[in-house]
C-alpha cells in the first residue's frame, strides 16, 4: 500500500492505495466519490471521465498513484458554488440529455472539456468528440442538443 | 400553448438533479459494513464435463473467506423459468435445471463454476487464479438446425434432445394457410436472421446480499427492473426464504432494456453466501462478465412466406423460426419467440390466414431472453422485410402495397388471437411522409450521386403489443405470474402525497411523469407528489417495468388508487360542508358544493382525515391512504410508420444514416419530452442492430464479441438527429389514461427501415440485392454489391407516394 495525495474538487485528500489501484477505484472507494462510474473494463465507455490537471481523462486508464499531486475534478465538483446546477448540467436537464444517468457524469465531464477547447462546436464536432463516451439510453440526440445549448447556441427546448 | 404541469406537460425531470451532480445511488454505490467480495470463476469453454475442481491452494490465500462450488448448492433450487410453453402436440416444453453454480457440466462460456469470497475483490481474483480446473471438453452445440438433428450432442444429458419445444400457432389454421399459399397468385419468400444482441445497459449488474443474525432477515440490493419478482422467484423457488424475511431493493438502476428483468444466479449466490459467510457479500459485474452472463436477445433464424392474390391483397403468411434459448431457460425466455412474437405476425395488415411455427433450441451459448421489444422486433422485421421484397417483385410502390392492406376498422380481431382496440395506420403513414420530406428524396439522391454515394429510402409500418397484460389470459398461455400492477397512494395530513408504485424506473423518468397524472386528477402542483419505487419494504407487490407497461398498467393503478382517495376525500368534504357527497366537486385543489359558493381547500380535508375532530367517524375510518391493483383487460397496441435515408459508399460498403423519421401513435401522452427521449433511444438501439451490433460465437462456442472492442455499440457519430412525431393519437380504449406505451417502438420499427433503405440504395445503383443479414457491416454490404446481379437500376416506385392526409391525423388531445 502506498499513500497518494491529490486535490479533488479543490480539496486536499490522501488515500491508501495498492500499486494496481486505478484512479477510478480510489475515487469511488476510499475517497467516497461515487459519481464517477465504471461501465467497462476496456477503457471504451467513458462513464469514468474526470479532469486531471484540466484535461479529460478516463479514470480507469490511470493508476491512482499516478495522480500524486494532481488537481482532479469529478462530477461532484461541477455544480455552482451555491449548489445550483452548472451551465452544462443545467443544459442536460433542460434538453433531457440523460435517462438512466449512468453515462451522464462522464458525458458532462467530456462536454466540459470539449467546450473549453471549442466554445462553439458544430453538431458534427460534438458527435466526433463524444466518440469515447457511450450512452445506451438517449440515442445522443438530446445530448448533442444539450451541449450546443450549453455553448450558447440556439436550440429549441426539448419537446416543444 | 404547451401546458406547464400535469398531463401533456414536459416538466424537467426531477431525478436529473441527483444524476447530474453525482448524487445518484446505484447498487455499486452501496457498501455494507463488513462486506466481502465475490469473484466468479467462469468457464472459458462452451461445453465440458467438470472432472475436477482443486481449490486447495486457493483456500489458503490471503483474505479468502470461502470458496463455493456447485456441490454447495445441491440442496437449493435451480434458477426458475417463469413461463411454460405447450407445444403443437400438447406436450409441455423441456425444462432443464439451471443450477446457481455449474454442477457436473459447464454449458456455455461464462457459466460460473466456483465463487471465491474474500475480503477484497483483488484477493478474490487472485485466489480464483490459483484454482485448478479439470474440464473434459465436449463438442459444442452452436448451430440450431444441427442441434435438433438426430444424434446431435446434447446440451442437457437428461433431456430427450436439444429441442425445447415445437410450437405451432394457430395450429388449426395450418392446413388452410398451406392451401392459401399453394393457390396464391404470388408468393414472396425470404430467409433471414435476426442477429443475437446484448442489451448492454451502461450500468453492469451488481448484487449485495446481507443477512441479519439477530432477526434472520435477508436483504438483497440488486440492479433489477422488478424487485418483487426477484423476491418471489429467489425466495420461493431457489433459496426457500419466505417473502416476509426477504427484502429486495433496486435503487437507481442504470438502464435495463429487458436484461435486468430476469433472476440471475449471482443474486441468489450473494444472498445465500451472506448467511453462509456471516458477512454481506457483494458482486459487481465487469463488462467482460456482462457479455457472458447477462441474458442475450433475439437470435432467430426464420423463413417467411407472404402470399398475395392477383390484386396484391395479402392472403396468407407462413413462418418457420428457429429460436435460440441458449444453455438454460432464462426467466421469460420461452414466451419471447411464442406469445410475444406469433401474436404480432398480423402486423398492421388484414392478412386473413397466418401460421407461425417456432422451434426453440438449446445450444451451448448464454441464455437468450427479452431485450427491448422482445419478440415484436423479430415479428416486425420479418413482415416488413418480406413486404418490401414483395413490392419489388411485383413492381409496386411499397408504401401503396402497405396502405392497400392496412387494417382500417377497429376493434380488429387478428387471426393470431389478439384484438387491436384502436389505431390509424394511414394517419401515421401520412404524417411520416410529411416529416420525412419524402417529396424531397429524389433531389437528395441526386446530390448524393454527385458526391459518388448511393442514397436509398426505406419505410415500414409497425404494430406492437404493450402493457402486458391480462393475468387470466397470460395464465392460460403459460405464464407463471400475474401481470397486474400496484400502487399505494398515501396522503399526508398537510396535503402532500406519496405514491408507492410496483413499477420501477431505470431511466424512464417515473419520478417526474407519474406525479403529473396525480397532480392533474387533484389539481395540485406536481411537486406535492413524491414517487417511491424499487424497494419491496415500502411498495406494494408489483410486477415491475418491462414491455412498455409502466404507464399503461402501473399508471392505471395509480389512477385507480387516486380515484379511491378522491372519493373518500369528497365524503370528508361533504361532512364538513354539510352537503351530499354527490354534490362535491374537486377542481384545482379545491372542494366545492355544486350550486353554492362553499369551498374547502385540499389541505383542509387531508388534515381532517388525520385530525378527525369534525369527521363522520361512524361511517368512515380516519386516514387517507388507498391501494389499487390494476389488471388490464387487453394489451395496448402502439403503432406507427418509420422512414430512413441511407448513403452507401460504393467503394467500402459503409452505410451512413442520413435522415431518420418516426411517426408514432402512442395514444395519449403524459410527458412529450420523455416520450421523445424513449423513441430516440429505441431508434439508436434499432439502428445499432441493423448496422453495428452482433453477438458472435465461433463454431467452438467461443464468444468472440465479449468487449466493446468487438461488440460495436452505436456511438454519437454513428447517428443523425432524429425527426420524431407523436401527434397521431388514437387513445387506448381500455385503460383510464388512454395510453399505449412508448419504450420499445424505436427498437421494433428501426431495423427493417434501415435494411429496406440499404437494399433500395443498392437496387437504385443497379445491384439486385434483395436482402442482407444484419448487421449491415461494410464488409457484408460490399460483398453483397460485388455478388449482385445487375438490375436496370430501377427504383422501387417508392418515394413521392401519393395518399391524402386529409382528415386522418388526429392532433393531440385538443
Ligand atoms: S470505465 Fe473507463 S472507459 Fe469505461
Ligand atoms: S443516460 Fe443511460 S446510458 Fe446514457
Amino acid at each position: 500500500m502506498t499513500k497518494v495525495s491529490m486535490r479533488v474538487n479543490g480539496k486536499a485528500v490522501t488515500a491508501e492505495v495498492e500499486g494496481r489501484t486505478l484512479l477510478v477505484e480510489a475515487l469511488r472507494g476510499p475517497l467516497g466519490l461515487t459519481g464517477t462510474h465504471v461501465g467497462c473494463d476496456t477503457s471504451q465507455c467513458g462513464a469514468c471521465v474526470v479532469h486531471v490537471d484540466g484535461k479529460a481523462v478516463k479514470a480507469c486508464t490511470m493508476f491512482a498513484a499516478e495522480a500524486e499531486g494532481a488537481e482532479v475534478t469529478t462530477i461532484e465538483g461541477m455544480a455552482n458554488a451555491d449548489g445550483s446546477l452548472g451551465v452544462i448540467q443545467q443544459a442536460f436537464q433542460d434538453h433531457h440529455g440523460l435517462q438512466c444517468g449512468f453515462c451522464t457524469p462522464g458525458m458532462v465531464m467530456s462536454a466540459a472539456a470539449l467546450l473549453k477547447d471549442n466554445p462553439k462546436p458544430s453538431e458534427a464536432e460534438i458527435r466526433h468528440y463524444l466518440e469515447g463516451n457511450i450512452c445506451r439510453c438517449t440515442g445522443y440526440h438530446n445530448i448533442v442538443k444539450a451541449i450546443q445549448a450549453a455553448s450558447g447556441q440556439d436550440v429549441a427546448i426539448a419537446a416543444e | 400553448m404547451p401546458k406547464d404541469s400535469g398531463i401533456g406537460a414536459s416538466p424537467k425531470r426531477r431525478e436529473d438533479v441527483r444524476f447530474l451532480t453525482g448524487d445518484g445511488r446505484y447498487t455499486d454505490d452501496i457498501n455494507v459494513a463488513g462486506q466481502a467480495y465475490v469473484h466468479f470463476l467462469r468457464s472459458d469453454v462452451a461445453h465440458a464435463r467438470i472432472a475436477g475442481i482443486d481449490t486447495s491452494q486457493a483456500e489458503g490465500m490471503p483474505g479468502v473467506v470461502r470458496i463455493f462450488t456447485g456441490a454447495d448448492f445441491e440442496a437449493v433450487g435451480g434458477i426458475p423459468c417463469g413461463w411454460q410453453i405447450t407445444d403443437r402436440h400438447g406436450e409441455v416444453m423441456q425444462e432443464p435445471k439451471h443450477p446457481v453454480l455449474a454442477h457436473g457440466k459447464v454449458r456455455h462460456v461464462g457459466d460460473p463454476i466456483c465463487a471465491v469470497v474474500a475480503d477484497t475483490l483483488a484477493q478474490a481474483r487472485d485466489a480464483a487464479e490459483a484454482i485448478v480446473l479439470d474440464l473434459e471438453e465436449l463438442p459444442a452445440v452452436i448451430d440450431m438446425k444441427e442441434a435438433v438433428k438426430d444424434g446431435a450432442t446434447k446440451v442437457h444429458d437428461d433431456l430427450t434432445g436439444n429441442l425445447c419445444y415445437d410450437w405451432g400457432f394457430v395450429e388449426e389454421n395450418r392446413d388452410a394457410v398451406d392451401e392459401a399459399i399453394k393457390s396464391a397468385a404470388h408468393v414472396t419468400t425470404l430467409e433471414l436472421v435476426n442477429n443475437r444482441l446484448i442489451a448492454n445497459p451502461m450500468e453492469p449488474r451488481v448484487a449485495v446480499g446481507q443477512w441479519e443474525k439477530g432477526t434472520g432477515d435477508y436483504t438483497l440490493y440488486t440492479t433489477s427492473q422488478n424487485p418483487h419478482v426477484i423476491r418471489l422467484l429467489m425466495g420461493a423457488f431457489v433459496l426457500g426464504i419466505p417473502e416476509h424475511k426477504l427484502r429486495v431493493v433496486a435503487p437507481d438502476v442504470g438502464g435495463g432494456f429487458g436484461t435486468k428483468i430476469f433472476h440471475y444466479a449471482e443474486e441468489a449466490f450473494c444472498t445465500f453466501a451472506a448467511k453462509e459467510c456471516r458477512r454481506p457479500v457483494k458482486w459487481t459485474s465487469s463488462r467482460s462478465e456482462a457479455f457472458m452472463s447477462d441474458a442475450h436477445g433475439r437470435d432467430h433464424v426464420t423463413k417467411i412466406e407472404l402470399a398475395l392474390d392477383a390484386e396484391n391483397n395479402f392472403t396468407a403468411v407462413r413462418t418457420e423460426t428457429y429460436a435460440n434459448m441458449g444453455a438454460y431457460l432464462s426467466t421469460f425466455a420461452p414466451s419471447v419467440p411464442t406469445w410475444l412474437h406469433g401474436t404480432l405476425m398480423a402486423g398492421n395488415y388484414r392478412t386473413p390466414l397466418i401460421y407461425v411455427n417456432v422451434k426453440a433450441v438449446f445450444t451451448n451459448t448464454v441464455p437468450v431472453d427479452a431485450y427491448r421489444g422482445a419478440g415484436r422486433p423479430e415479428a416486425t422485421f420479418q413482415l416488413e422485410r418480406v413486404i418490401d421484397k414483395a413490392a419489388r417483385e411485383l413492381g409496386v410502390d411499397p408504401i401503396e402495397l402497405r396502405r392497400q392492406n392496412f387494417i382500417t376498422e377497429f376493434p380488429y380481431a387478428t387471426p393470431v388471437a389478439v384484438e387491436y382496440d384502436t389505431g390509424d395506420y394511414h394517419a401515421t403513414m401520412d404524417k411520416l411522409i410529411e416529416i420525412a420530406d419524402v417529396a424531397g428524396f429524389e433531389a437528395r439522391a441526386e446530390e448524393s450521386r454527385a458526391r459518388g454515394k448511393l442514397r436509398g429510402f426505406g419505410v415500414n409500418s409497425y404494430i406492437e403489443a404493450c402493457g402486458i397484460a391480462p393475468s387470466n389470459l397470460v395464465g392460460q398461455l403459460g405464464a407463471r405470474a400475474g401481470l397486474y400492477e400496484s400502487a399505494t397512494v398515501r396522503v399526508n395530513a398537510t396535503g402532500g402525497l406519496v405514491v408507492m408504485t410496483g413499477s420501477h424506473s431505470h431511466g424512464q423518468g417515473h419520478e417526474t411523469s407519474f406525479p403529473q397524472v396525480v397532480a392533474d386528477m387533484i389539481g395540485i402542483p406536481d411537486d406535492m407528489i413524491e414517487i417511491v419505487h424499487g424497494d419491496t419494504a415500502n411498495t406494494p407487490m408489483g410486477m415491475g417495468t418491462y414491455g412498455s407497461r409502466s404507464l399503461a398498467v402501473g399508471g392505471s393503478a395509480i389512477v385507480r388508487a387516486t380515484e379511491k382517495i378522491i372519493a373518500k376525500a369528497k365524503k370528508i368534504a361533504a361532512h364538513i360542508m354539510e352537503a351530499s357527497d354527490q354534490d362535491i366537486e374537486l377542481k384545482d385543489g379545491k372542494f366545492t358544493v355544486a350550486g353554492t359558493d362553499k369551498e374547502l381547500a385540499w389541505g383542509d380535508v387531508t388534515l381532517a382525515a388525520y385530525v378527525p375532530h369534525n369527521y363522520p367517524l361512524a361511517e368512515m375510518e380516519p386516514g387517507l391512504e388507498e391501494t389499487a391493483f390494476y389488471d388490464p383487460n387487453n394489451f395496448t397496441y402502439p403503432s406507427g410508420a418509420y422512414a430512413c435515408e441511407v448513403e452507401v459508399d460504393p467503394e467500402t460498403g459503409k452505410v451512413t444514416i442520413e435522415r431518420f423519421a418516426a411517426a408514432d401513435d402512442f395514444g395519449n401522452v403524459v410527458n412529450p419530452m420523455i416520450v421523445e427521449g424513449q423513441v430516440h433511444g429505441g431508434i439508436a438501439q434499432g439502428v445499432g442492430q441493423a448496422l453495428l451490433e452482433n453477438c458472435a460465437y465461433d463454431e467452438n462456442g467461443q464468444l468472440i464479441s465479449a468487449s466493446y472492442m468487438d461488440y460495436a455499440m452505436p456511438r454519437a457519430d454513428d447517428l443523425p438527429m432524429f425527426t420524431v412525431d407523436h401527434s397521431c393519437q388514437t387513445p387506448c380504449t381500455h385503460n383510464p389514461l388512454g395510453v399505449k406505451g412508448c419504450g420499445e417502438a424505436g427498437a421494433i420499427a428501426s431495423p427493417p427501415t434501415v435494411v429496406n433503405a440499404v437494399c433500395d440504395a443498392l437496387q437504385r445503383a443497379g445491384k439486385n440485392v434483395t436482402h442482407i443479414d444484419m448487421p449491415l457491416s461494410p464488409a457484408r454490404v460490399w460483398a453483397a454489391m460485388q455478388g449482385a446481379e445487375p438490375t436496370m437500376g430501377a427504383a422501387q416506385p417508392a418515394a413521392g407516394s401519393a395518399g391524402s392526409a386529409e382528415g386522418r391525423s388526429l392532433h393531440g388531445q385538443g
